[in-house]
This record gives C-alpha cells, sequence and structure tokens, in this order.
C-alpha cells in the first residue's frame, strides 16, 4: 500500500511529539531521583579513597549519606592554597564544584575543592585529606580522588573511574587491585620536591622498595600515562595548600 | 438459528488457547533451534562486552527482555498505520525512546549498573536481535503473537548471554553473582587447595572461546549445519 506524502509526514510528526513528550516526562519525573544517585555515587568515590570498597558496597544510601555528613568535612581552595568562600557573589561548596568544568579553565582560575577525613566521634582530629584529581586517560576523561595521611606526604588510598577506558585493560584503574598498589607511596622526596607517584610501564615486578613508583597494568600503558599525568597536575595545583598544612602540622609537632 | 451457528463459528476462530502449540514454538524456538546468538549470529557485540559478570550480564538481559518485548508490541499494534516507505525509521525510533526509558530508569534507581553497563545499554539499539524481530515478525502479526516472538527471542538471547557470564565469572574471577565461590572451596579444602582464576575469560577473548564452546555443544546436538 502506497501512502501519500501528506500522510507519511502527519505520521512522523505524531509519532515525533509522542515519543518526544514520554522521553521528556520521564526525564522530569526521574530527573531528581538520577541527581540523588549522582550525589550519593560522588559520595562512594570520595569514601572509596579512605575505607575499602567492599565497606561502602554494604552499606545502604542513608548509611552512606550518615557515614560522610559524620566524618567528611569540606573546603575550597585555590591554586594558593587560599580558602575560597564565594565566587562571583556566590556562596561555593566542596560538593558542588564541578571538578570537570573547572579542568576547562586554566589552572590559577581553577576552585580546588578539599574533603577531610575526620576521625571517628571527633569532628576536630584529621585523619586524612581528599583530594579530587581529573585528567585524560587514552579514549576519555579519568578522574578520581586521592587520600594523604597527615604528613601530607604518605597516600592513603585512591579511588579512579574513567568514562571511557577499554574494559580489560585501561578500566583496570577501577578495580581495588590497582588502586592498593598506591596505597602507603610518597609523593615527596627526600628533598622535599613534589614527585607524585608514577605508574611504569609493563606488570608484574615489585617496586616496594621504591615510594614513589607503582606497577604498571600491561596493555595500557597510555591510561598509566594519563593517571600518572592527572597526579602530577593535580598535586601541583594543590601543593600550596598541602604545604601549608604539612609547614601547621611540623609547627605543631615542634611545640 | 443460522444467526446463532455464524456467531459461534466466528467465536470459534480467535479462541486459539492463550498458550496453543504454536505460540509455545514462539517462544521455544529461538531458545535453540533457531538462537540468535548461537544459529543466526545476532548481537554477538553485547554478548561479548557485558558477560564479565553475572549481575550487569542479568540487567542487560532483562533490559533486552523489556526493549524487544515492548518494541514488537508497539510496531504490532501500528504495524497497520505505519506507512512502509518510513518503517525503518519509525522502528528505529520506537527502539531509540525504550532504550533511552531503560538508560534513564537505570540511571534513577541502579546508577552502579548504569555506569558499569554504560554504553552497552544504549547500544540495544543497534543490538540486531531487536531491529529482526520488528521487521520478520512484528509489522506482519498480531500484538500477542509479536508479544511471544518477542519474548521468546529476548531470552534465547539472555540464557546464552547468561551461560557465558557464568562461566566467564566463575573461572575469571572465582565467584558467581559476585559470591566468592573459589574461596569458600578453598576454605573447605584448606588453602593447598587455593583455585586460580583464569585472566583470559575476563578479557572478551573469553567470552568467544566459551560461545565457541556452547555453538559447539549445542550444533553437535541439533545436527545444526550452515548453509
Amino acid at each position: 500500500m502506497q501512502q501519500s506524502n501528506a500522510y507519511i509526514i502527519t505520521f512522523s510528526v505524531i509519532l515525533t511529539v509522542v515519543l518526544g513528550l514520554l522521553l521528556s516526562g520521564t526525564s522530569q519525573v526521574l530527573g531528581p531521583m538520577q541527581r540523588e544517585a549522582e550525589a550519593l555515587d560522588k559520595k562512594k568515590q570520595i569514601l572509596g579513597a579512605v575505607i575499602p570498597g567492599e565497606e561502602i558496597d554494604a552499606m545502604s544510601p542513608e548509611e552512606v549519606n550518615a557515614f560522610y555528613t559524620n566524618r567528611i568535612s569540606s573546603t575550597v581552595v585555590d591554586i594558593n592554597g587560599q580558602e575560597v568562600k564565594e565566587q562571583g557573589g556566590v556562596a561555593v561548596s566542596a560538593e558542588t564544584v564541578d571538578i570537570a568544568k573547572n579542568y576547562k579553565k586554566p589552572a590559577d582560575q581553577r576552585l580546588y575543592p578539599v574533603f577531610i577525613f575526620h576521625k571517628e566521634g571527633d569532628s576536630e582530629a584529621v585523619e586524612s585529606y581528599i583530594f579530587p584529581l581529573y585528567g585524560a586517560g587514552l579514549w576519555d576523561a579519568i578522574w578520581g580522588y586521592l587520600a594523604l595521611d597527615t604528613d601530607m606526604n604518605t597516600v592513603g588510598g585512591i579511588t579512579m573511574a574513567h568514562a571511557g577506558e577499554t574494559p580489560g585493560l585501561g578500566a583496570r584503574i577501577t578495580e581495588p587491585g590497582v588502586q592498593e598498589r598506591y596505597v602507603g607511596k610518597e609523593i615527596f622526596n627526600e628533598s622535599g620536591e613534589l614527585v607524585a607517584v608514577s605508574m611504569q610501564k609493563g606488570e608484574g615486578k615489585d617496586y616496594s622498595d621504591n615510594p614513589h613508583q607503582v606497577d604498571g597494568m600491561s596493555g595500557a600503558t597510555i591510561t598509566g600515562n594519563g593517571v600518572n599525568t592527572m597526579l602530577q597536575n593535580y598535586l601541583g595545583h594543590y601543593k600550596a595548600y598541602i604545604e601549608s598544612k604539612k609547614g601547621s602540622k611540623a609547627m605543631a609537632a615542634a611545640f | 438459528m443460522s444467526a446463532e451457528t455464524v456467531e459461534k463459528a466466528i467465536e470459534k476462530k480467535p479462541s486459539e488457547a492463550l498458550l496453543s502449540k504454536r505460540r509455545k514454538k514462539l517462544i521455544s524456538d529461538p531458545l535453540v533451534d533457531d538462537n540468535p546468538i548461537t544459529i543466526q549470529v545476532l548481537g554477538i557485540c553485547s554478548a561479548l562486552a557485558v558477560t564479565t559478570q553475572m549481575k550487569p550480564t542479568l540487567v542487560m538481559a532483562i533490559s533486552v527482555i523489556f526493549v524487544v518485548v515492548m518494541a514488537n508490541l508497539t510496531i504490532s499494534l501500528l504495524r497497520n498505520t505505519i506507512p512502509s516507505r518510513v518503517r525503518i525509521i519509525v522502528q528505529l525510533a520506537v527502539v531509540a525512546t525504550l532504550v533511552t526509558l531503560v538508560s534513564e530508569i537505570l540511571r534513577a534507581f541502579a546508577y552502579d549498573m548504569y555506569k558499569e553497563l554504560s554504553v552497552f545499554v544504549g547500544l540495544i539499539i543497534t543490538n540486531c536481535i531487536v531491529m529482526g524481530r520488528l521487521e520478520a515478525f512484528a509489522l506482519g502479526n498480531k500484538p500477542y503473537d509479536s508479544i511471544l516472538d518477542g519474548f521468546g527471542s529476548a531470552l534465547g538471547y539472555s540464557w546464552i548471554i547468561l551461560t557465558v557470564a557464568f562461566f566467564r565469572e566463575l573461572w575469571g574471577s572465582g565467584s558467581v553473582f559476585g559470591i566468592p565461590v573459589f574461596d569458600y572451596v578453598s576454605g573447605i579444602f584448606g588453602d593447598d587447595f587455593s583455585l586460580a582464576t583464569n585472566g583470559l575469560m575476563v578479557s572478551p577473548v573469553g567470552a568467544f572461546i566459551i560461545l565457541g564452546l556452547i555453538i559447539w555443544v549445542q550444533r553437535t546436538k541439533t545436527g545444526y549445519v550452515e548453509h
């Protein structure tokens, strides 16, 4: 049966409108829940840098939120390590700073959130500082959170995520086995220079006696390099803040 | 009197059993004899990509069942109004809408799954099983039959990817549905009896091997030969 052009056009228009309404309606209804899920996921990633992944997986969403509220406080700093309370007349909070958007700006104009992990039941005592990371992998963006112990040198933990790395190769940065390699490594060398931690090419070697190197991922050298650049960049951006905390710590120890 | 018999005759024809022999065949055929993956070799891409673990595979299977059944139903309902010259576009629009719905729902209620499956849910659009069933069946059959046909095909796809995922997760990660089976085994028999996992199974190559074995076993049994 051959339909007229008018019929085809009318049919297409009606179909488009119906499907369009259906989709936008769904998006309206589910939007708040999606944003909640995304916020929760971000909290899980932040917590992932300081507590094991299995523990987080075992928590219900309410427990994650409660844990986050009790144990994490946050601040936003600029490249000089100075606290930023507002920008352009709008108050800023670490939770709402979009790292990906800030990544597009020049490094000295970005906002740098810091998440502070407190000891249980003591909102003054700091257990570790958590810094967001952002960079490029082989195919797409990679990001993560790095926790530094209070000596501002030892890596307490790291979580990493990616948008489109190759499954089984670069995507392995999300695996606990890979992330554990960073724990206990140091970001400053003996002469106090920031050298960060770099992932090496090849896999299966033992780097336990080198505090600045970790075993690589076989077949994912470019992703590994991306991770290295990301760490180097962001630790560099946070250097002023890190140094300031280090300084106050050293003073506190001296007194 | 005569009017009554005519009415009866009309009534008798559509009262085909809800699951008559013909309709059962619609569901059972794609499970083995006409399986979309192993016989028609459709939907291989996602069968390789999502099957490293059982959980995402199950979510994927449910999503595909939902999309195929709903798309078949919609197209079958519209089959007499769809202009034949633009039917492919119409099918595509319907499938794309359904896939987007699934993706949005996952994003709201199962964000971890949404992250894990990421592009593969979106790629259900390009899964040849969906378009294949729409073109070959839903355009020319009644809604109820189309639902059964879609369900059968999607089920045929699902059991294959779940089987592949079962072996890949068991051998590759030593667990099933995230339950560390290998650890339990070595727990029972002591540490001397520890099972090593096979890294090959985690990579897509592992899926090819398992899929090949399934096809081999199946074709030996059914005697199917490619023409």
